[in-house]
């Protein structure tokens, strides 16, 4: 009766990975198919012919080395502004009580219940106002106000973990409430503050609504804006479109499993959207 | 927690806090407070000679709208169908891997990946495997002799929603495995102990010890899990960009393809709508979930 429960859940646990992993398979074998193959029947299961020839194209015939650039370049500054806004906000967040405190985090839970595309239009209007249109740095703007409340909220968690004895210590041997923020907490709070890092590089590396809606220049577009543009009605190129698929996911996979734990953690304290 | 208040401090506070509240405020309170106001106006994108005030004109034509309520029903279909299987496979997932077992932390890693994607990609992804001439789902249901000949999943209106609902479950169980995981650990040990020295089975203990201790938890998953579902366009829109004939699509696309049309007045509008079917579900799920409790 055990075993039979234990081959009962390797069964089902086994079944379960299989389908979770199926489509990432099947995307990088479509991706490494000639053309011909991938629109054939019956289907192969593994490529008769392997061929780098669809990554070929994404770099000749698409611009796709400089999407991942721009990419990159409007991830990392937005993760980079939006983890000090949090490392900044957060510490007093958990730290002191003052009026409007309360109201405060309401105010930051509450844009993570509503999606922000519920104010596109306007928003639209608004980066018009500002000219900041086709600009990767009028995109990284909004992403940081989008990332902002996660940051703040989070970092506030991992603040309240660190005891409040190590920050007194160093301001007892005279140090101020800043330096001795710099010098003692935020060490301690490091892996946590590279996890906001990533997550936040993350969600802005994927995101799409904002980006299709205030970029359509081609030297500002970013990987989603590029890939939105390859699907076409009726017809799309799945070997490019596997290929870009297997690029544009591969960092993320990487950075997300190496902050698992913290993504888990933020969760639960509905610091970030599932 | 410190709550002396002097002027130094204040600043400081201050200082700390004034970044971000700025980004929020400027990029994520006064667009939404403009959106709303704009719904009360004609504000054509394509026509911004004039901008009158109508009253409630926009919210006249869009629950005029056929396509509107289509959306509306779709929605409830998209979020009550994907969180049915999302929540009861997530909760088999979890009880599963309750238990510590070698290798459990790399299953857990490998089941994990799905969230590293955009719902842009998923939808992708989801697309390619149920296309109706060349995709794998197609093959393996006639390989398994399940069907006799290839189906155009998202050609067909009933197929489009299960499709689109099967690829959104597929991206959801995780979630729900990690949080009600997480939920188990924090049922004390001891209240296990003293159940099973009064005897208790095995599914006695799960029914009278766990799920009364994870209930309030549950309730609060299951809340945030249908708002997110609900805001969760992403993967409709590249897997079947709400057709065929507007048969998947949901609320926020429909509001999408409002924004990108150019109206924003109805865009507003539907924003506004939107809001407020949040909130009075929110507001009705609490009580329910609280009633529950105290019963």
């Amino acid at each position: 009766m055990r075993r039979l429960a234990l081959a009962a859940k390797v069964v089902v646990l086994g079944a379960w990975l299989l389908i979770t992993l199926f489509p990432l398979y099947w995307i990088v074998v479509t991706s490494l198919k000639p053309k011909p193959e991938i629109f054939s029947v019956p289907l192969r299961y593994w490529p008769a012919n392997p061929t780098f020839e669809h990554y070929a194209e994404l770099f000749s015939f698409a611009d796709f080395g400089a999407y991942l650039l721009n990419s990159l370049l409007v991830s990392l500054a937005a993760a980079a502004a939006v983890t000090a806004i949090g490392v900044l906000g957060g510490y007093t967040l958990a730290r002191f009580a003052f009026p409007g405190r309360g109201m405060l985090m309401l105010a930051f839970l509450v844009t993570q219940m509503i999606p922000l595309f519920i104010a596109l239009g306007p928003l639209y209007l608004l980066m018009s106002d500002l000219d900041l249109l086709n600009r990767l740095s009028g995109l990284m703007l909004v992403y940081v106000a989008m990332l902002v409340p996660f940051a703040t909220i989070i970092m506030r968690g991992f603040y309240e973990r660190v005891p409040v004895a190590l920050e007194e210590a160093a301001q007892v041997d005279g140090a101020s409430r800043l330096v001795a923020m710099v010098r003692v907490v935020i060490p301690v709070m490091l892996p946590g503050i590279a996890a906001t890092f990533i997550f936040a590089f993350v969600q802005c590396w994927n995101e799409l609504f904002l980006a299709i809606t205030f970029i359509d220049s081609e030297d500002a577009k970013t990987i989603p804006v590029a890939m939105n543009s390859f699907i076409t009605q009726y017809d799309i190129d799945w070997g490019s479109m596997a290929a870009a698929t297997v690029v544009s996911v591969v960092p993320t996979l990487v950075l997300f499993a190496a902050i698992r734990r913290y993504i888990v953690e933020g969760l639960t304290a509905g610091a970030v959207k599932g | 927690m410190n709550r002396t208040f002097t002027v130094r401090r204040a600043r400081f506070i201050a200082l700390c806090l004034l970044p971000g509240v700025v980004f929020v405020v400027l990029f994520t309170y006064y667009p939404m407070i403009r959106g709303a106001v704009i719904a009360f106006q004609r504000y054509n994108l394509f026509d911004l000679t004039s901008t009158p005030f109508v009253g409630l004109e926009n919210f006249r034509v869009v629950l005029g709208e056929d396509r509107f309520w289509t959306a509306l029903r779709n929605t409830g279909t998209w979020v009550a169908v994907s969180l049915f299987f999302q929540f009861f496979l997530g909760f088999g997932l979890a009880l599963l891997l309750r238990r510590h077992f070698r290798g459990r932390g790399l299953y857990q890693a490998w089941v994990f990946f799905p969230w590293a994607m955009s719902g842009f990609l998923i939808g992708l992804l989801w697309r390619w495997m149920f296309n109706g001439q060349f995709g794998v789902i197609n093959d393996l249901l006639l390989k398994a002799g399940i069907i006799d000949g290839r189906i155009g999943f998202l050609a067909t209106p009933g197929w489009a929603m299960t499709s689109v609902i099967v690829a959104n479950i597929w991206y959801g169980v995780t979630f729900f495995a990690i949080m009600i995981m997480a939920a188990l650990q924090s049922v004390p040990k001891e209240l296990y102990e003293a159940a099973s020295v009064d005897g208790a089975s095995r599914l006695r203990q799960f029914w009278h010890v766990t799920l009364p201790h994870i209930r309030p938890t549950l309730a609060l998953i299951v809340l945030l899990r249908i708002i997110w579902i609900l805001n969760f366009p992403d993967l409709i829109y590249s897997m079947t960009g709400g057709g065929p004939a507007g048969s998947t699509d949901i609320i926020t696309t429909f509001l999408i393809q409002q924004v990108i049309g150019g109206d924003y007045g109805r865009a507003g509008a539907v924003g506004l709508l939107i809001l407020g079917l949040l909130l009075a579900f929110s507001v009705f799920y609490l009580n329910a979930t609280r009633f529950e409790k105290a019963r």
